[in-house]
Protein backbone atom coordinates (compact mmCIF):
# COMPACT_ATOMS: atom_id res chain seq x y z
CA UNK A 1 0.00 0.00 0.00
CA UNK A 2 1.26 3.75 -0.82
CA UNK A 3 2.80 5.65 1.70
CA UNK A 4 0.55 8.48 2.05
CA UNK A 5 3.09 10.70 1.56
CA UNK A 6 3.86 9.25 -1.82
CA UNK A 7 0.89 11.31 -3.58
CA UNK A 8 0.09 13.83 -1.75
CA UNK A 9 1.51 17.04 -1.98
CA UNK A 10 3.42 18.78 0.96
CA UNK A 11 1.60 21.94 2.78
CA UNK A 12 4.58 23.71 1.59
CA UNK A 13 4.88 21.98 -1.71
CA UNK A 14 0.96 23.15 -2.18
CA UNK A 15 1.24 26.97 -1.01
CA UNK A 16 5.12 27.43 -3.16
CA UNK A 17 2.73 25.99 -6.20
CA UNK A 18 -0.10 28.41 -5.58
CA UNK A 19 2.14 31.39 -5.11
CA UNK A 20 3.60 30.43 -8.56
CA UNK A 21 0.42 30.23 -10.16
CA UNK A 22 -0.95 32.98 -9.03
CA UNK A 23 2.39 35.17 -10.02
CA UNK A 24 2.13 33.84 -13.38
CA UNK A 25 -1.29 34.71 -13.92
CA UNK A 26 -0.66 37.94 -12.72
CA UNK A 27 2.16 38.27 -15.05
CA UNK A 28 0.65 37.41 -17.98
CA UNK A 29 -2.45 39.79 -17.25
CA UNK A 30 -0.01 42.53 -17.20
CA UNK A 31 2.69 42.03 -19.21
CA UNK A 32 0.99 40.62 -22.53
CA UNK A 33 -0.93 43.50 -23.03
CA UNK A 34 1.65 45.70 -22.00
CA UNK A 35 3.87 44.30 -25.79
CA UNK A 36 0.86 45.10 -27.73
CA UNK A 37 0.57 49.04 -25.64
CA UNK A 38 4.55 49.25 -27.08
CA UNK A 39 4.41 48.04 -30.29
CA UNK A 40 0.55 49.35 -31.46
CA UNK A 41 2.14 52.63 -33.14
CA UNK A 42 4.54 50.53 -35.30
CA UNK A 43 1.49 48.54 -36.83
CA UNK A 44 -0.62 51.08 -37.66
CA UNK A 45 -1.33 51.77 -41.57
CA UNK A 46 -0.49 54.57 -43.42
CA UNK A 47 -3.03 56.46 -45.06
CA UNK A 48 -4.32 55.81 -49.04
CA UNK A 49 -0.99 56.85 -51.54
CA UNK A 50 -2.29 60.46 -52.93
CA UNK A 51 -0.97 62.07 -56.20
CA UNK A 52 0.38 65.06 -55.66
CA UNK A 53 1.19 67.69 -58.14
CA UNK A 54 4.88 68.95 -58.13
CA UNK A 55 4.62 72.05 -61.30
CA UNK A 56 5.21 72.51 -64.62
CA UNK A 57 7.77 70.18 -66.38
CA UNK A 58 8.44 72.31 -68.93
CA UNK A 59 10.52 75.03 -66.14
CA UNK A 60 12.49 72.16 -65.48
CA UNK A 61 16.09 72.70 -67.29
CA UNK A 62 17.29 69.05 -68.80
CA UNK A 63 20.22 67.57 -66.89
CA UNK A 64 19.45 69.73 -63.78
CA UNK A 65 17.64 68.19 -60.66
CA UNK A 66 15.29 70.77 -59.64
CA UNK A 67 14.22 70.58 -55.88
CA UNK A 68 10.54 70.54 -54.76
CA UNK A 69 8.77 70.94 -51.37
CA UNK A 70 5.85 69.70 -50.89
CA UNK A 71 3.42 68.73 -47.23
CA UNK A 72 0.86 66.04 -46.43
CA UNK A 73 -1.18 65.94 -43.49
CA UNK A 74 -0.78 63.16 -41.35
CA UNK A 75 -2.15 61.67 -38.64
CA UNK A 76 0.85 61.33 -35.37
CA UNK A 77 -0.85 59.66 -32.46
CA UNK A 78 -3.25 61.89 -31.10
CA UNK A 79 -2.96 64.70 -33.24
CA UNK A 80 -2.33 65.47 -37.07
CA UNK A 81 0.60 67.11 -38.07
CA UNK A 82 2.07 68.97 -40.92
CA UNK A 83 4.85 66.89 -42.89
CA UNK A 84 6.75 68.33 -45.22
CA UNK A 85 9.16 66.64 -47.53
CA UNK A 86 11.37 67.29 -50.46
CA UNK A 87 12.12 65.61 -53.89
CA UNK A 88 14.14 66.52 -56.88
CA UNK A 89 12.64 66.13 -60.41
CA UNK A 90 14.83 65.71 -63.23
CA UNK A 91 14.85 65.27 -67.42
CA UNK A 92 17.14 63.76 -69.63
CA UNK A 93 15.29 66.25 -72.75
CA UNK A 94 13.86 63.75 -74.25
CA UNK A 95 10.86 63.55 -72.15
CA UNK A 96 11.79 61.46 -69.61
CA UNK A 97 11.06 62.67 -65.87
CA UNK A 98 12.19 61.26 -63.02
CA UNK A 99 11.50 62.21 -59.76
CA UNK A 100 13.77 61.53 -56.19
CA UNK A 101 13.07 61.25 -53.25
CA UNK A 102 15.52 62.99 -50.79
CA UNK A 103 16.25 60.78 -48.41
CA UNK A 104 19.46 58.96 -48.64
CA UNK A 105 19.37 54.92 -49.20
CA UNK A 106 22.23 54.21 -46.41
CA UNK A 107 20.84 55.82 -43.03
CA UNK A 108 17.83 58.37 -44.11
CA UNK A 109 19.73 61.74 -43.44
CA UNK A 110 18.66 64.30 -46.48
CA UNK A 111 20.83 64.62 -49.75
CA UNK A 112 20.37 67.50 -51.93
CA UNK A 113 21.88 68.67 -55.03
CA UNK A 114 25.20 70.41 -55.05
CA UNK A 115 25.11 72.13 -58.80
CA UNK A 116 29.14 72.12 -58.33
CA UNK A 117 29.97 68.47 -58.01
CA UNK A 118 27.49 67.61 -60.06
CA UNK A 119 26.41 65.29 -57.75
CA UNK A 120 23.47 64.91 -54.91
CA UNK A 121 25.48 64.69 -51.61
CA UNK A 122 24.56 63.36 -48.48
CA UNK A 123 25.83 65.38 -45.25
CA UNK A 124 25.46 62.47 -43.25
CA UNK A 125 28.73 59.94 -43.96
CA UNK A 126 29.69 61.54 -47.46
CA UNK A 127 27.09 59.33 -50.02
CA UNK A 128 27.50 60.65 -52.99
CA UNK A 129 24.32 60.42 -56.10
CA UNK A 130 24.54 61.27 -59.83
CA UNK A 131 21.38 62.21 -61.98
CA UNK A 132 19.77 58.71 -62.61
CA UNK A 133 19.89 58.59 -58.66
CA UNK A 134 22.79 55.85 -58.86
CA UNK A 135 25.28 55.61 -56.43
CA UNK A 136 28.95 57.36 -57.09
CA UNK A 137 30.58 56.81 -53.90
CA UNK A 138 30.04 56.52 -50.13
CA UNK A 139 28.09 53.70 -47.84
CA UNK A 140 24.52 53.91 -49.90
CA UNK A 141 24.11 50.42 -50.68
CA UNK A 142 21.08 51.36 -52.97
CA UNK A 143 20.18 53.94 -55.43
CA UNK A 144 17.89 56.94 -54.63
CA UNK A 145 14.16 55.90 -54.37
CA UNK A 146 11.93 57.14 -57.22
CA UNK A 147 8.46 57.83 -57.50
CA UNK A 148 5.87 56.68 -59.78
CA UNK A 149 5.23 59.61 -61.85
CA UNK A 150 2.51 61.36 -64.19
CA UNK A 151 2.36 64.26 -66.22
CA UNK A 152 -1.20 66.21 -66.96
CA UNK A 153 -1.46 69.45 -68.61
CA UNK A 154 2.82 69.91 -68.74
CA UNK A 155 2.15 69.19 -64.37
CA UNK A 156 4.50 66.84 -63.25
CA UNK A 157 2.56 64.76 -60.11
CA UNK A 158 3.78 62.05 -57.80
CA UNK A 159 1.94 59.36 -56.36
CA UNK A 160 2.84 58.79 -52.41
CA UNK A 161 2.04 57.23 -49.36
CA UNK A 162 -0.44 59.20 -47.80
CA UNK B 1 32.88 57.31 27.58
CA UNK B 2 30.23 56.67 25.30
CA UNK B 3 29.18 60.12 23.30
CA UNK B 4 26.48 60.98 22.50
CA UNK B 5 26.57 60.23 19.18
CA UNK B 6 27.62 56.38 19.70
CA UNK B 7 24.24 56.35 21.79
CA UNK B 8 22.32 57.30 19.06
CA UNK B 9 24.11 54.82 16.06
CA UNK B 10 23.67 52.01 19.12
CA UNK B 11 20.64 52.92 19.73
CA UNK B 12 19.53 52.60 15.60
CA UNK B 13 21.87 49.36 15.45
CA UNK B 14 20.06 47.56 17.75
CA UNK B 15 16.80 48.09 15.88
CA UNK B 16 17.79 48.00 12.46
CA UNK B 17 21.49 46.04 12.58
CA UNK B 18 23.06 48.38 9.46
CA UNK B 19 26.28 48.16 11.34
CA UNK B 20 27.18 45.26 9.95
CA UNK B 21 25.76 46.02 6.25
CA UNK B 22 28.24 49.63 6.96
CA UNK B 23 31.03 47.38 7.95
CA UNK B 24 30.79 45.06 5.13
CA UNK B 25 30.17 47.29 2.23
CA UNK B 26 33.35 50.01 3.89
CA UNK B 27 34.89 47.69 6.30
CA UNK B 28 35.42 44.90 4.12
CA UNK B 29 39.40 43.87 3.25
CA UNK B 30 41.12 44.57 0.06
CA UNK B 31 44.46 43.77 -1.64
CA UNK B 32 47.09 46.30 -2.06
CA UNK B 33 45.50 47.69 -5.69
CA UNK B 34 46.17 50.79 -7.70
CA UNK B 35 44.18 54.25 -8.76
CA UNK B 36 42.57 51.67 -12.26
CA UNK B 37 40.67 50.34 -8.96
CA UNK B 38 39.10 53.24 -8.28
CA UNK B 39 36.88 53.68 -12.08
CA UNK B 40 34.17 51.59 -11.08
CA UNK B 41 33.72 54.21 -8.30
CA UNK B 42 34.02 56.83 -9.97
CA UNK B 43 31.24 55.33 -12.36
CA UNK B 44 29.30 55.06 -9.98
CA UNK B 45 29.32 58.68 -8.77
CA UNK B 46 28.79 59.97 -11.82
CA UNK B 47 25.35 57.64 -12.37
CA UNK B 48 24.13 59.25 -9.22
CA UNK B 49 25.39 62.61 -10.21
CA UNK B 50 23.39 61.90 -13.51
CA UNK B 51 20.93 60.68 -12.08
CA UNK B 52 20.42 63.74 -9.84
CA UNK B 53 20.58 66.03 -12.29
CA UNK B 54 18.27 64.69 -14.29
CA UNK B 55 15.40 64.18 -11.91
CA UNK B 56 16.14 68.32 -11.59
CA UNK B 57 16.19 68.81 -15.35
CA UNK B 58 12.77 67.01 -15.89
CA UNK B 59 10.99 69.76 -13.28
CA UNK B 60 11.31 72.27 -16.13
CA UNK B 61 11.87 69.92 -19.85
CA UNK B 62 8.41 69.43 -22.01
CA UNK B 63 8.94 66.40 -24.18
CA UNK B 64 7.39 67.63 -26.97
CA UNK B 65 8.29 69.25 -30.59
CA UNK B 66 7.29 72.08 -30.24
CA UNK B 67 8.18 72.83 -26.24
CA UNK B 68 11.76 70.76 -26.51
CA UNK B 69 14.05 73.17 -27.81
CA UNK B 70 12.69 76.00 -25.83
CA UNK B 71 12.33 74.50 -22.72
CA UNK B 72 15.75 73.58 -22.58
CA UNK B 73 16.70 77.27 -23.91
CA UNK B 74 14.96 78.54 -20.55
CA UNK B 75 16.80 76.25 -18.56
CA UNK B 76 19.84 77.35 -19.84
CA UNK B 77 19.39 81.36 -19.67
CA UNK B 78 16.78 81.99 -17.44
CA UNK B 79 16.44 79.39 -14.58
CA UNK B 80 18.99 80.52 -11.90
CA UNK B 81 22.00 77.78 -11.69
CA UNK B 82 20.07 76.09 -14.58
CA UNK B 83 23.41 76.11 -16.97
CA UNK B 84 25.10 74.04 -14.19
CA UNK B 85 22.44 71.54 -13.80
CA UNK B 86 22.25 71.03 -17.46
CA UNK B 87 26.12 71.21 -17.70
CA UNK B 88 26.32 68.47 -15.53
CA UNK B 89 24.43 66.11 -16.74
CA UNK B 90 25.17 66.88 -20.42
CA UNK B 91 28.92 66.53 -20.29
CA UNK B 92 28.80 63.73 -17.47
CA UNK B 93 26.87 61.60 -19.87
CA UNK B 94 29.97 62.00 -21.79
CA UNK B 95 32.24 60.64 -18.63
CA UNK B 96 29.91 57.98 -17.86
CA UNK B 97 30.48 56.54 -20.82
CA UNK B 98 34.25 56.64 -20.54
CA UNK B 99 34.73 55.89 -17.29
CA UNK B 100 32.33 52.66 -18.02
CA UNK B 101 34.66 51.78 -20.87
CA UNK B 102 37.59 52.41 -19.14
CA UNK B 103 36.66 50.10 -15.76
CA UNK B 104 35.67 47.94 -18.33
CA UNK B 105 39.42 47.96 -19.94
CA UNK B 106 40.85 47.74 -16.64
CA UNK B 107 38.72 44.51 -15.84
CA UNK B 108 40.00 43.03 -18.82
CA UNK B 109 43.55 43.23 -18.97
CA UNK B 110 43.64 42.16 -15.59
CA UNK B 111 41.48 39.38 -16.26
CA UNK B 112 39.70 40.50 -12.89
CA UNK B 113 36.36 38.53 -15.05
CA UNK B 114 37.92 35.12 -14.32
CA UNK B 115 36.46 32.92 -11.97
CA UNK B 116 34.40 33.71 -9.58
CA UNK B 117 33.34 37.17 -11.23
CA UNK B 118 31.94 35.97 -14.17
CA UNK B 119 28.78 37.23 -13.14
CA UNK B 120 29.76 40.50 -12.29
CA UNK B 121 31.76 40.56 -15.70
CA UNK B 122 27.80 39.34 -17.04
CA UNK B 123 26.33 42.34 -15.14
CA UNK B 124 28.74 44.64 -16.08
CA UNK B 125 27.97 43.95 -19.92
CA UNK B 126 24.38 44.83 -19.32
CA UNK B 127 25.59 47.97 -16.99
CA UNK B 128 27.35 49.36 -20.19
CA UNK B 129 24.56 48.75 -22.85
CA UNK B 130 22.30 50.54 -20.42
CA UNK B 131 24.89 53.44 -19.97
CA UNK B 132 24.96 53.49 -23.86
CA UNK B 133 21.12 53.06 -23.85
CA UNK B 134 20.72 56.05 -22.05
CA UNK B 135 23.00 58.23 -24.08
CA UNK B 136 21.52 57.07 -26.96
CA UNK B 137 17.83 58.57 -26.01
CA UNK B 138 19.09 61.41 -24.16
CA UNK B 139 20.53 62.77 -27.01
CA UNK B 140 17.35 63.12 -28.74
CA UNK B 141 15.69 64.89 -26.10
CA UNK B 142 17.36 68.97 -26.91
CA UNK B 143 14.82 67.94 -30.46
CA UNK B 144 17.56 70.27 -32.05
CA UNK B 145 19.00 69.73 -35.93
CA UNK B 146 22.06 67.58 -34.77
CA UNK B 147 19.94 65.37 -31.86
CA UNK B 148 17.05 64.96 -34.56
CA UNK B 149 19.55 63.38 -37.48
CA UNK B 150 21.56 61.84 -35.10
CA UNK B 151 18.43 59.56 -34.08
CA UNK B 152 17.73 59.23 -37.44
CA UNK B 153 20.56 57.26 -38.38
CA UNK B 154 21.00 55.51 -35.13
CA UNK B 155 17.83 53.99 -35.92
CA UNK B 156 18.12 53.53 -39.56
CA UNK B 157 20.99 51.50 -38.52
CA UNK B 158 18.47 49.05 -36.64
CA UNK B 159 16.55 49.01 -39.58
CA UNK B 160 19.13 47.45 -41.56
CA UNK B 161 18.58 44.55 -38.86
CA UNK B 162 17.45 41.00 -41.78
CA UNK B 163 13.97 40.13 -41.46
CA UNK B 164 12.38 41.97 -38.61
CA UNK B 165 14.64 45.52 -38.53
CA UNK B 166 11.65 47.08 -40.39
CA UNK B 167 9.55 46.13 -38.02
CA UNK B 168 11.93 47.14 -35.25
CA UNK B 169 13.27 50.20 -36.36
CA UNK B 170 9.38 51.15 -36.52
CA UNK B 171 8.52 50.26 -32.91
CA UNK B 172 11.24 51.98 -31.73
CA UNK B 173 9.90 55.17 -33.28
CA UNK B 174 7.01 54.65 -32.79
CA UNK B 175 6.36 54.92 -36.40
CA UNK B 176 7.50 55.95 -39.67
CA UNK B 177 9.19 59.25 -39.04
CA UNK B 178 10.37 60.86 -36.07
CA UNK B 179 7.82 62.40 -34.52
CA UNK B 180 6.22 63.37 -30.98
CA UNK B 181 5.84 59.73 -30.54
CA UNK B 182 9.19 59.24 -30.64
CA UNK B 183 10.31 61.98 -28.62
CA UNK B 184 7.78 60.56 -25.71
CA UNK B 185 8.66 56.85 -26.15
CA UNK B 186 12.81 58.24 -25.73
CA UNK B 187 12.03 60.39 -22.93
CA UNK B 188 9.83 57.17 -20.85
CA UNK B 189 12.77 55.01 -21.70
CA UNK B 190 15.44 57.68 -20.60
CA UNK B 191 13.80 58.92 -17.48
CA UNK B 192 12.49 55.48 -16.48
CA UNK B 193 13.69 52.38 -18.38
CA UNK B 194 17.18 52.77 -18.13
CA UNK B 195 17.70 54.38 -14.71
CA UNK B 196 15.85 51.63 -12.89
CA UNK B 197 17.68 48.69 -14.97
CA UNK B 198 21.03 50.94 -14.04
CA UNK B 199 20.45 51.28 -10.58
CA UNK B 200 19.47 47.64 -9.82
CA UNK B 201 21.68 46.29 -11.65
CA UNK B 202 24.70 48.19 -10.45
CA UNK B 203 22.97 47.22 -6.46
CA UNK B 204 23.71 43.28 -7.81
CA UNK B 205 27.18 44.27 -9.13
CA UNK B 206 27.76 45.78 -6.06
CA UNK B 207 26.77 43.15 -3.74
CA UNK B 208 28.28 40.26 -6.44
CA UNK B 209 31.98 43.05 -5.84
CA UNK B 210 31.39 42.84 -2.27
CA UNK B 211 30.72 39.17 -1.75
CA UNK B 212 33.65 37.87 -4.06
CA UNK B 213 36.14 40.43 -2.84
CA UNK B 214 38.32 42.92 -5.55
CA UNK B 215 40.84 41.08 -7.43
CA UNK B 216 44.55 41.28 -6.79
CA UNK B 217 46.60 42.74 -9.41
CA UNK B 218 47.75 40.12 -11.28
CA UNK B 219 51.98 39.21 -11.38
CA UNK B 220 54.43 39.51 -14.20
CA UNK B 221 54.45 35.95 -14.15
CA UNK B 222 51.02 34.73 -13.89
C1 LIG C 1 27.30 51.75 -14.71
C2 LIG C 1 28.33 51.06 -14.75
C3 LIG C 1 29.22 50.43 -13.67
C4 LIG C 1 29.38 50.76 -12.35
C5 LIG C 1 28.68 51.87 -11.58
C6 LIG C 1 30.34 49.81 -11.81
C7 LIG C 1 30.81 49.80 -10.50
C8 LIG C 1 31.80 48.97 -10.02
C9 LIG C 1 32.53 49.15 -8.78
C10 LIG C 1 32.31 50.30 -7.79
C11 LIG C 1 33.44 48.11 -8.68
C12 LIG C 1 34.49 47.87 -7.58
C13 LIG C 1 35.77 48.67 -7.76
C14 LIG C 1 36.49 48.47 -9.08
O1 LIG C 1 36.96 47.38 -9.36
O2 LIG C 1 36.61 49.47 -9.84
C15 LIG C 1 33.25 47.27 -9.83
C16 LIG C 1 33.95 46.07 -10.08
C17 LIG C 1 33.79 45.24 -11.21
N1 LIG C 1 33.12 45.57 -12.39
FE1 LIG C 1 31.93 47.23 -12.58
N2 LIG C 1 30.73 48.93 -12.81
C18 LIG C 1 30.07 49.28 -13.97
C19 LIG C 1 30.23 48.66 -15.22
C20 LIG C 1 30.95 47.49 -15.48
C21 LIG C 1 31.19 46.92 -16.80
C22 LIG C 1 30.71 47.56 -18.11
C23 LIG C 1 31.91 45.75 -16.60
C24 LIG C 1 32.38 44.74 -17.63
C25 LIG C 1 31.73 44.32 -18.65
C26 LIG C 1 32.14 45.59 -15.19
C27 LIG C 1 32.76 44.51 -14.59
C28 LIG C 1 33.22 44.53 -13.27
C29 LIG C 1 33.94 43.43 -12.64
C30 LIG C 1 34.25 42.02 -13.24
C31 LIG C 1 34.30 43.88 -11.34
C32 LIG C 1 35.11 43.12 -10.27
C33 LIG C 1 36.53 43.54 -10.40
C34 LIG C 1 37.43 42.92 -9.36
O3 LIG C 1 36.95 42.22 -8.45
O4 LIG C 1 38.66 43.13 -9.49
N3 LIG C 1 31.56 46.67 -14.54
N4 LIG C 1 32.26 47.81 -10.64
S1 LIG D 1 23.05 58.50 -44.36
FE1 LIG D 1 23.66 59.19 -46.31
S2 LIG D 1 25.68 58.49 -46.43
FE2 LIG D 1 25.05 57.73 -44.49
Amino acid sequence: MPKKSDYMISRRGFVGGVVGLVGTVISAVVGLPVIGYVVSPALKKGAEEEWITLGPVSALEPGIPAPFTFSQMKEVGWRRARISQTVYAVTDGSGNVTVFSDACTHLSCKVHWEEGRGAFICPCHDGLFDTEGKVVSGPPPKPLYSFQTQIENDQLMILVEG
Amino acid sequence: MATRTAKVIDWLDDRAGLLSVWNSVFDRKVPKVNWWYTLGSATLFVAMMQAATGVFLSIYYIPTPEEAYSSIDYIMNDVAFGWLVRGIHHWGATLMVILVFLHMLRVFYYGAYKYPREVTWLTGVVLFLVTMGLGFTGYLLPWNQRSYWATAVGSSILGTVPIVGDFLLRVMRGGDDLTILTLSRFYGVHIWFLPASLFGLMGVHLYLVIRNGISYVPRRDE
